[in-house]
C-alpha cells in the first residue's frame, strides 16, 4: 500500500434528502465495484442498525473502501465516506464531508430538490469539495429528469444535463456515476513527508480494540507505534493498529499516508478524547496548527429518563454508559424527581437524536422507560449578575430573582410547493417564526425562511409540518444564537401537589393555551381514583387553568358465582397490571404514558 | 356419612326461551326436541363423575341456566332420580331450582318437591311490566305473582326472588315500587343485583362499558382492539338505541344503600354484596361458592372447584353432546391448578364478598399462613381509605368499600 498512487483515490460522499436513495446507491456501487457479490449483499450494506434499516436513515456515518476498474483500465480506490442524514447531526455532516474531496449528489428524478438537499450541497460548496449531480429513480412512473435537471441547474446552479440519470436500485446507468466518480472527482493532496496531520470524522467503540478512530490522512503519514496527539482534546496514545474498511470489516494495512482514508486504534478508551472533528498528530513531530472547523458538540435538546421499574436504575446506567462509548454527543447526569424516583437528565443533539437513544435502550436494552418532555438548554440572566444554563424546568429559579432569559433561536428553511405556503406560514407564526424571506424555486415550490425559537419545534413541529403540507414539506435548521424572550416556567399541580416531571418552560404568551391542552390531556389520562383529583396548571403560583377527574363512586361486580370466579379474577388482575404502570405522586397514580403526553398538545 | 368430603353439585341448563338483553351467560333457544338429547348426556356425564366422588356427602344441588323450569316435568324426575342413585345426598341438603315465570306449571312443582328440591328461586326482576318488556324479559309481574303462589300451595317454604336495579331510566322511586310490592310477598331470600353492562350483550351495544351510548356501529370494538360485528340486527339496533340512560353511579349507589336499609327494616339481612336473608335462609349453596368449599359442575359449560383444581366444562352444546362422557373429566376443556397463592387469593376477594368478611384463624388453620402479616400493606392502606374494618379475628368491607370493592379485591392479589 506504501507505493499507492495518490492520483488513483477518490475520496467523496453521498449527500441526498431523506429517501432519495443515498442507501441503495451507496449499496450498489459496492456491489458493482466488485467487492461483494449480490449474494453477500445485505439490503443496504451502510446502514448497519437495525434502527436504521427501520427509518431508512442514517444515523453513524459508516465507510468503505471499495477498488474499481475503470474504462482507462486503471484501477481506483473508492472511499465512500457515508454522511448522517438527519439535521441533527449536521455536526458530523460537516466533517464527514471535511474528509471528502467530492460529493455526488443524489435527487430524486420525482420530487427534486428539497430542504435538506440544499442544506447538504451548500454544506459541501463550503468544504470545497466538487459536486456531482445524479438523477435518481429515473424508473418511477412519475420520474421528470428534465425538470429535476433544470431545476438543479436553476436552484444550485451545476451543470446538470449530461449529469447520470439512474435507478440505484435497478442498476440502470450507475456505470456512468463510477465514471463521473473517477473524472470528476479530483485527487487528493498532501505530502506524506509532511508532520501528520489528520481529520477525525467518526470513532466506534470495539471492546477488544477499544476507539476505532476513523479520519482522514491530509499530510504525513501514520503507521503502528507512531505516538499521536489528539491536538483538542490533547489525549496521547500510541499506534496499535491502522488499516481501511472493507465492507462491514476492519482491514489493517502498513501505514496511512497523504490523502488516505482509514482507522486507527490505539488503545483508547474514551471516545470523548476521540471528538469528532479534533485534528490528529505525531506527538513527536505535531504539526503547526490543527485542521479548521473542530467545534465541540453541545447537546441542543435535554430530557428525563427514568426507568419504568425503579429497581432497574443501574441498568439504565450500564446501557447509558454503553451508548456514550459510542456516541460522544450523548450526554447524561444523575438526576432525581418527586415524580418518578431516580433517573437521568440527559442531553440530545435533537429530538431524532433522543428518540433514537430512547429506542435503542428499550430495544437493544430491554429498558422500559418514562421520558419527561425535552426541553432546550435556557440561559438566565439573574439579577445578581450570575448566568444559569437551564436544562431542567424544575431547576429555575424564583422568578424575582431573574433578571432576564434567552432561548435558543435556529434558522430554518422549510421547501414547501406553493398552494401550501399559507398554512406553513401560519404555522410558523403560531410558532413563534420571524419571517426572514421566501425564494421560489421554480413555480409551483417555494422555500421560506424562518427564524424559530428552538423550543417551538422540538415537539411536534415536524409533524405538524407534515400534516399541514400533506407530507410535501421538508425542513432543516440551523442553530443561529440565543434571544432574549418572555419565558415562564409551567407547572402542573394533581390534587393540589406540584408534580415536578411536568413542568416545562413555555413563552408567556402561549402559557394558558398550553396550560389548558395540558390539563385537558391529563384528564384524559388520569384514571379515575376514590376521591376527586383537581389537575391544574399554574405559572409563578397562580393557577391558569383546571380540569377535574371525578371520583370514581362505583366498581363493583354485582355477581360471582362458581362459574364466575376465573373470570372476575382476570378482571382484577387486569386491574392490578395498569396500576403497575403507573406512578404514585402524593396519592394520585398517574400512568407513565402521561409524562409525555405534552409532547402531543397539536390539535391538527 | 359424617367423615365424608362435603360436595356441592352444580348442574347447568343451557336453555332459554328467549335471550334476555343484559344476559351473557351460557343460554340461548333450542327446539324442544333438544332437551331429551342434552338430559341424556347430561345424565352420562353425571355417571361418569360420581365415579371419582364415592367418599363425599353432597350438601347443596344447585339448578341453574339459563331457565331450568323450562324442562319439562319428567326431565327433572329423571335427573334426580339418576342424582340420588349416583352420589350420597345429605338428608338436610339444600337443593334449588332456578325457575322463571311464566314456565312453571303445578305439574312441574309438584315434581320437584317430589324430586327433593327445596328451594325455588324465581327470577322476577323487576315488578315493573315496562322494565321488564325493556330487559326483553318473558313475563309480567302478574305471571311472577301466579308462580309464587302457586309454589307456595305446592309447599315450597324457600324462595329467593332474584331481583334487578340500576336498570335504564330508573329511579329510587320506581326501584322503591318493586322492592315494597316483593316484600309483601314475605320471601325467604332476596338477591338484588345492580345491572351489569356485559360485553356482547345488546345492552352492551347500547350502552358501552361505561354506560356511555356507543354512537356508531364499530365504534365500541375499537375501545376493545378488536373489530367485532354489532350482534343485533338493524331494528332491534334502533329499537335498543332509544333505552333511556342508565342511572348515573351516584344514583345507582343510593338505589343499592336504600335497599340494604329498607331490607333490614323487614328483617332481611344482607349478607352478601347482592345477597339478602331473613335469619337463616342463607343461600349455603353460593356460601359455599365464597369459602372454598368443593362444587362439581356438571353440564355444559359448568365450572368445577375440587381439590385445589379448577375445571371448565366444554361450552359448545353440538361438541358436548357427541362427546364421550362415560369416562371422568371427559367433558372438561380447561384444567388448572391452583397455587397457594392463588388459593389464598380466592379466599381473600371471595370471602370479603361477605358481609362477615374473612377471618385470621380460618386463613391460619387452611394455609398454615399469617394472614395480617403477609396483606399488612393492603389491610393499613385500605383501612386508611375507609374501605375495610378490622375487628379480630375479621376483616371487612365497609359501605364504601362495598361500593368499590374491585379496587379492595385488587390489592389481594399477590405478586
Amino acid at each position: 500500500m506504501a507505493e499507492m498512487d495518490q492520483n488513483k483515490i477518490r475520496n467523496f460522499c453521498i449527500i441526498a434528502h431523506i429517501d432519495h436513495g443515498k442507501s441503495t446507491l451507496a449499496d450498489r456501487i459496492i456491489e458493482m465495484t466488485g467487492l461483494l457479490t449480490s449474494r453477500e449483499m445485505q439490503s443496504q450494506v451502510l446502514d448497519n442498525m437495525d434502527l436504521e434499516r427501520e427509518r431508512g436513515i442514517t444515523i453513524k456515518a459508516q465507510t468503505v473502501r471499495t477498488v474499481y476498474r475503470a474504462k482507462d483500465g486503471e484501477e481506483y480506490i473508492f472511499n465512500l465516506i457515508d454522511t448522517p442524514g438527519h439535521v441533527d447531526f449536521n455536526y458530523e455532516v460537516s466533517r464527514s464531508l471535511a474528509a471528502c474531496d467530492g460529493a455526488i449528489l443524489v435527487v430524486d428524478a420525482a420530487q427534486g430538490i428539497e430542504a435538506q438537499t440544499l442544506a447538504n450541497v451548500y454544506l459541501a460548496l463550503d468544504h470545497d469539495l466538487d459536486v456531482v449531480p445524479v438523477i435518481n429513480k429515473i424508473d418511477l412512473a412519475s420520474a421528470d429528469p428534465d425538470r429535476v435537471a433544470n431545476e438543479i441547474e436553476d436552484v444550485i446552479g451545476l451543470e446538470a444535463h449530461d449529469a447520470p440519470r439512474i435507478s440505484a436500485k435497478t442498476g440502470l446507468n450507475v456505470e456512468e456515476v463510477l465514471e463521473a466518480i473517477v473524472h470528476r472527482v479530483p485527487a487528493p493532496k498532501g505530502d506524506p513527508g509532511a508532520p501528520l496531520q489528520a481529520l477525525i470524522f467518526d470513532s466506534v467503540y470495539d471492546s477488544y480494540k477499544g476507539v476505532i478512530v476513523f479520519c482522514r490522512v491530509v499530510e504525513g503519514t501514520m503507521k503502528k507505534g507512531t505516538r499521536v496527539r489528539m491536538m483538542a482534546t490533547g489525549a496521547e496514545a500510541e499506534i496499535v493498529e491502522v488499516g481501511y474498511f472493507g465492507a462491514g470489516q476492519f482491514i489493517s494495512c502498513e501505514s496511512l499516508s497523504a490523502g488516505m482514508v482509514g482507522y486507527l486504534t490505539a488503545s483508547i478508551k474514551n471516545v470523548k478524547d476521540t471528538m469528532v472533528g479534533d485534528t490528529v498528530t505525531d506527538a513527536m513531530r505535531p504539526c503547526a496548527s490543527p485542521l479548521p472547523g473542530y467545534k465541540k458538540v453541545t447537546p441542543m435538546v435535554y430530557c428525563g429518563l427514568y426507568p419504568a421499574d425503579g429497581a432497574r436504575y443501574n441498568d439504565l446506567r450500564e446501557a447509558l454508559e454503553k451508548l456514550q462509548l459510542n456516541d460522544a454527543s450523548l450526554f447524561f447526569e444523575p438526576e432525581t424527581s418527586v415524580a418518578l424516583g431516580f433517573g437521568f437528565r440527559c442531553g440530545f443533539l435533537g429530538l431524532l437524536h433522543l428518540e433514537i437513544i430512547q429506542e435503542r435502550l428499550e430495544r437493544e436494552y430491554n429498558l422500559d422507560l418514562v421520558t419527561t418532555a425535552p426541553s432546550v438548554v435556557y440561559h438566565i440572566h439573574k439579577k445578581n449578575g450570575e448566568r444559569i444554563e437551564l436544562t431542567n424546568p424544575t431547576n429555575m429559579p424564583d422568578p424575582t430573582e431573574i433578571d432576564y432569559m434567552e432561548e435558543p433561536i435556529v434558522s430554518a428553511e422549510i421547501m414547501v410547493t406553493t398552494e401550501f405556503v399559507g398554512a406553513i406560514m401560519t404555522l410558523c407564526q403560531e410558532r413563534r417564526g420571524i419571517y426572514k424571506g421566501m425564494e421560489y424555486m421554480e413555480e409551483t415550490r417555494a422555500l421560506l425562511k424562518y427564524d424559530l425559537p428552538l423550543n417551538e419545534i422540538i415537539y411536534d413541529f415536524f409533524d405538524a409540518l407534515k400534516s399541514r403540507s400533506r407530507g410535501y414539506a421538508s425542513f432543516d435548521y440551523d442553530l443561529k444564537g440565543y434571544e432574549q424572550a418572555d419565558l415562564v416556567k409551567l407547572d402542573i399541580l394533581v390534587n393540589r401537589e406540584e408534580v415536578d416531571a411536568l413542568s416545562f418552560i413555555v413563552h408567556g404568551a402561549s402559557a394558558y393555551e398550553r396550560g389548558r391542552k395540558m390539563c385537558e390531556k391529563l384528564k384524559e389520562e388520569i384514571p379515575r381514583h376514590l376521591f376527586e383529583i383537581p389537575i391544574q396548571a399554574a405559572v409563578g403560583g397562580k393557577i391558569i387553568a383546571r380540569e377535574t377527574v371525578k371520583a370514581v363512586r362505583k366498581d363493583v361486580l354485582a355477581k360471582c358465582y362458581g362459574g364466575d370466579i376465573t373470570r372476575k379474577k382476570k378482571l382484577l388482575e387486569k386491574q392490578k397490571e395498569g396500576k403497575k404502570r403507573m406512578r404514585q405522586v402524593g396519592n394520585v397514580e398517574i400512568p407513565q404514558k402521561a409524562f409525555m403526553s405534552v409532547l402531543k398538545l397539536d390539535d391538527e | 356419612m359424617m367423615n365424608k368430603r362435603e360436595l356441592e353439585l352444580y348442574i347447568h341448563i343451557p336453555f332459554c326461551a328467549r335471550k334476555c338483553a343484559y344476559c351473557d351467560f351460557l343460554s340461548f333457544a333450542v327446539p324442544e326436541s333438544t332437551y331429551r338429547d342434552y338430559m341424556d348426556k347430561l345424565i352420562e356425564e353425571i355417571y361418569g363423575q360420581s365415579l371419582c366422588f364415592p367418599d363425599s356427602c353432597v350438601i347443596s344441588i344447585f339448578l341453574g341456566g339459563g331457565t331450568p323450569s323450562l324442562l319439562p316435568a319428567d326431565l327433572i324426575g329423571e335427573l334426580f332420580a339418576v342424582l340420588y342413585g349416583c352420589f350420597t345426598i345429605a338428608e338436610d341438603a339444600e337443593i334449588t331450582i332456578e325457575a322463571n315465570p311464566g314456565t312453571l306449571t303445578m305439574e312441574k312443582l309438584e315434581v320437584y318437591r317430589e324430586s327433593g328440591i327445596n328451594r325455588l328461586s324465581l327470577g322476577l326482576q323487576s315488578a315493573d311490566d315496562m322494565e321488564l318488556k325493556m330487559l326483553g324479559r318473558i313475563h309480567t309481574f302478574d305471571d311472577f305473582l301466579k308462580s309464587y303462589q302457586r309454589a307456595r300451595q305446592v309447599g315450597f317454604d324457600n324462595i329467593s326472588v332474584d331481583l334487578m336495579s340500576a336498570l335504564p331510566g330508573q329511579d329510587l322511586h320506581s326501584w322503591k315500587n318493586t322492592l315494597r310490592k316483593v316484600m309483601m310477598l314475605k320471601p325467604e331470600h332476596i338477591s338484588a343485583y345492580s345491572l351489569i353492562i356485559e360485553e356482547g350483550t345488546p345492552f352492551y351495544e347500547r350502552y358501552g362499558r361505561d354506560g356511555e351510548p356507543l354512537e356508531e356501529e364499530g365504534v365500541f370494538s375499537q375501545r376493545d382492539g378488536c373489530q367485532a360485528k354489532s350482534i343485533l340486527p338493524g331494528n332491534d339496533r334502533e329499537r335498543y338505541r332509544e333505552l333511556p340512560p342508565l342511572p348515573d353511579e351516584e344514583t345507582d349507589r343510593r338505589i343499592y344503600h336504600m335497599t340494604r336499609e329498607l331490607l333490614a327494616s323487614q328483617g332481611y339481612e344482607r349478607y352478601e354484596i347482592s345477597n339478602y336473608a331473613r335469619p337463616g335462609m342463607e343461600c349455603r349453596h353460593n356460601i359455599g361458592y365464597w369459602t372454598g368449599v368443593d362444587y362439581l359442575g356438571l353440564g355444559l359449560g359448568s365450572s368445577s372447584y375440587i381439590g385445589g383444581y379448577r375445571y371448565h366444562n366444554e361450552t359448545g352444546l353440538k361438541k358436548y353432546l357427541s362427546l364421550d362422557l362415560r369416562e371422568a373429566g371427559a367433558a372438561a376443556r380447561e384444567i388448572q391448578e391452583l397455587s397457594l397463592e392463588e388459593k389464598m387469593e380466592e379466599f381473600m376477594f371471595l370471602g370479603l364478598r361477605m358481609m362477615q368478611g374473612v377471618s385470621g384463624n380460618e386463613f391460619l388453620g387452611r394455609f398454615g399462613r399469617n394472614m395480617w402479616k403477609l396483606y399488612d400493606k393492603a389491610f393499613r392502606k385500605l383501612q386508611d381509605q375507609g374501605l375495610i374494618e378490622i375487628e379480630a379475628p375479621w376483616v371487612r368491607l365497609t359501605g364504601r368499600g362495598i361500593d368499590v370493592s374491585n379496587r379492595v379485591f385488587s390489592e389481594f392479589l399477590l405478586d
